[in-house]
């Protein structure tokens, strides 16, 4: 016990007294968190239309109106020229052009029904996809309008009124960064304890000095516990700092319980430290153990879920996110912050993540060579 | 010249001879792409629905089977009472809950009037959304053919076209993106730490004290990275093409020599954090946490810019990889030449040259 004691403020002490890594630790992450929440955001505010109007008639008047009303939507060129419409459009000045032909009102009279067409820059296939939705809506919104001036009423198939109303839980103004938030703080804390602890191991033994612990009379067992427990100890404090800017600054709603949020991290980092142990087990320079640390951590974090939802991805991929803790922990911190669930919600996570624990120390430990 | 071949010789022995970060170097990029075409998707496929049908009619039942063969919802569970739906959404189990009322048949046949209602879990917005606005319209179009195939009269008909990528394939924004991304991470972070380790060893006073000159060690050590990093630019555009059919529809040499341009422009990127950092561990956590996620989150790649708050745009402008990533769109997606693109051509030379003079300026001779 009193070796394990001097082992640990010996590591405390080395880590404390670099003055370089603490502000790495501790502000970097801070400034990235509320940064990035920021930046990623799908919601569309400013998407540039170009209105390439033909028909000027009083309907396509009255449409392109209800765009330049609208918040999501600023107008940066109106002209009946197609090709130069298309020219903003390559120069990146324009995401959308709004087409509207010479026939469209008359059609739209006489015909009962009329074309409109909208080009978008696919490029970005999810803001594409957005774009086309936002557009879409208010021409609906526009045709619902017009329509009810003949019919009176609200949507009318045939005869039937129909009435479809949604109604968002948990997140009723449907904002994208409390979201976002917790995905990045997984990254983050993940990040935080996974490089810290491969990279400390690996150092030692780059440098020659954990052959000069190896004989002390020292056991495994100790040495381990020694080297995990500061990073365990710093990747908590950073969530806890994380927990709290998130509630300050985003109103990060904290529904269920924090102390089984806490519970879960706590075996979850263990898990990623763990990880983090095995790969310096078998990586004998740094930049060796960077390189595959990294390897895994982003192949962790695109899988867990972070930006996507894991639902979309193809079964093998779902499957194979057994094996990715990140999947766990986002999938954990979600739902405990954002819809308050309980225990007997996250069991099945919980249990899983305890194996995968073990499983990831056990191996690190049995790995770990005193002798070289 | 002769020395400065052997010096470039030895730090290829010194690369190749470390296999494990070789197979990383190289496989890395593949493993991103296949992740990022397969895995990384917004599609709306298999969201898991909960039906409340409180009617139990022909009709409720048909619109359920309706919902469901659609492709885009399976059955995650039927519900019967408003909690139920509160802990089906708190385990994850279902993201929406379409609930008919009592007695909707009824109401449909003798007012004409159908009221559906759709709870969604919106914890994750943009799903819950995009679900939701799936649900609706699967609904409506079974409600026009209960109407005998009736249209809607006087109809707007929306005809979108998408431009540069009509599939709609994800993987189009990716592939520019991750060219920015994985050439920033290797060049930066690999030579920022080789550099650094040979300080921290102690060997870069032997390499001072030889007779090779300062300027010939630092470009013998970025040279294998060079190297790598361009094959790596190259799989990744071949593997696009190959697996995914994204296009270089532009001038493949116009390509290259940009994405040497960038590569440069990491390379002293990297070499400037040696000249700052002490050891590799500062190097490495530099480059990793001050150029990861911000590569990732502000060059575009997965978030507009346009949508993030001004500041952050202006954080945005200062990321190599933002303008790289725009030179890449041009020239593969939008097959677009010099002309659109040489203003960012120009700050990437620019902030090139800033680098590589603010880290001659800053690396030392003489060790303290």
């Amino acid at each position: 016990m009193r070796i394990l004691a001097t082992l640990l403020q010996k590591e405390f002490k080395q880590i404390f007294r670099n003055r370089f890594i603490l502000p790495v630790i501790f502000i970097l992450p801070v400034v990235q968190l509320i940064l990035l929440t920021y930046a990623a955001s799908l919601e569309m505010k400013d998407i540039r239309m170009v209105v390439v109007d033909m028909d000027h008639s009083t309907v396509s008047r009255r449409l392109v109106n209800e765009f330049s009303g609208s918040p999501f939507f600023r107008i940066v060129h109106r002209g009946s020229s197609y090709p130069k419409a298309s020219e903003l459009l390559t120069r990146d000045r324009a995401d959308v052009i709004l087409v509207m032909e010479p026939r469209f009102e008359k059609d739209f009279y006489r015909e009962q029904s009329t074309d409109l067409q909208l080009a978008i820059n696919a490029i970005n296939a999810t803001e594409a996809g957005l774009v086309n939705a936002y557009c879409t809506q208010i021409i609906a919104g526009f045709n619902n309008e017009l329509r009810s001036q003949f019919q009176g009423g609200a949507l009318q198939i045939g005869n039937t009124r129909l009435d479809i109303s949604p109604r968002f839980w948990y997140n009723p103004m449907l904002d994208y960064k409390i979201y976002m938030f917790s995905g990045i703080l997984v990254i983050l804390v993940t990040l935080i304890g996974m490089m810290l602890t491969a990279l400390n191991l690996v150092r030692e033994k780059e440098m020659g000095t954990s052959e000069q612990i190896n004989v002390t009379p020292i056991r495994k067992y100790q040495f381990i516990i020694a080297k995990l427990t500061p990073f365990w100890f710093i990747a908590l404090l950073e969530l806890a700092v994380g927990l709290v800017i998130g509630r300050i600054l985003f109103h990060l709603p904290i529904e269920g319980s924090l102390l089984l949020l806490f519970s879960f991290a706590t075996v979850y980092l263990l898990a990623v430290l763990g990880i983090g142990l095995f790969l310096s087990t078998i990586s004998s320079t740094q930049q060796q153990v960077m390189f595959v640390a990294f390897f895994f951590i982003v192949t962790f974090i695109l899988m867990s879920g972070v930006f996507t939802p894991t639902e979309s991805m193809p079964p093998w991929a779902q499957k194979a996110n057994i094996l990715n803790p990140a999947a766990y922990f986002m999938r954990v911190i979600r739902m405990v912050l954002l819809k308050g669930s309980g225990l007997q919600d996250i069991g099945r996570d919980f249990l899983g993540i305890s194996v995968y624990a073990a499983v990831t120390l056990t191996l690190a430990v049995v790995n770990y060579r005193k002798t070289t | 010249m002769k020395r400065f071949a052997g010096f470039v010789r030895k730090e290829f022995l010194h690369i190749f001879r470390d296999a494990r970060t070789l197979a990383i170097l190289f496989g890395l990029p593949m493993v991103m792409i296949v992740l990022f075409g397969y895995v990384v998707t917004n599609d709306i496929k298999d969201v898991r629905i909960g039906i409340w049908d409180r009617s139990h009619d022909h009709i409720t039942r048909e619109a359920v089977s309706k919902i469901l063969s659609s492709g885009y919802f399976v059955l995650a569970g039927t519900v019967e009472t408003e909690e139920e739906i509160g802990s089906l959404f708190r385990s994850g189990g279902a993201k929406v809950v379409v609930i008919f009322d009592p007695g909707f048949e009824r109401t449909l046949i003798r007012e004409n009037r159908a009221a559906i209602r759709l709870m969604a879990d919106a914890s994750d917005a943009n799903s819950a959304q995009l679900a939701q606005s799936y649900l609706q319209s699967v609904l409506l179009r079974y409600f026009q053919d209960l109407n005998q195939g009736a249209t809607l009269p006087w109809q707007i008909e929306v005809k979108p076209r998408m431009f540069y990528n009509e599939q709609m394939k994800g993987v189009f924004m990716f592939v520019p993106g991750l060219m920015a991304l994985i050439l920033m991470l290797i060049s930066a972070m690999m030579t920022s730490v080789t550099i650094t380790r040979e300080k921290e060893f102690g060997t870069m006073e032997l390499l001072l004290a030889s007779p090779l000159k300062p300027r010939e060690i630092i470009l013998g050590k970025v040279t294998p990275y060079i190297l790598l990093s361009f094959i790596n630019a190259m799989t990744i555009v071949l593997l696009g093409f190959l697996v995914f059919g994204v296009p270089v529809a532009g001038s493949l040499w116009l390509l290259m020599l940009e994405s040497l341009l960038y590569i440069t422009l990491a390379l002293s990127l990297g070499v400037l954090i040696s000249t700052t950092a002490r050891t590799q561990q500062i190097a490495m956590v530099m480059s990793l946490l001050g150029l990861m996620l911000p590569t990732i989150l502000l060059s575009g790649f997965i978030f507009p810019i346009d949508n993030m708050p001004l500041i952050l745009q202006w954080f945005s402008a200062i990321m190599p990889a933002r303008w790289f990533v725009v030179i890449i769109k041009n020239i593969m997606l939008k097959g677009t030449g010099m002309a659109f693109i040489w203003k960012e051509t120009m700050i990437l030379a620019g902030m090139t040259t800033l680098f590589i003079l603010a880290a001659v300026k800053r690396f030392r001779i003489r060790i303290q």
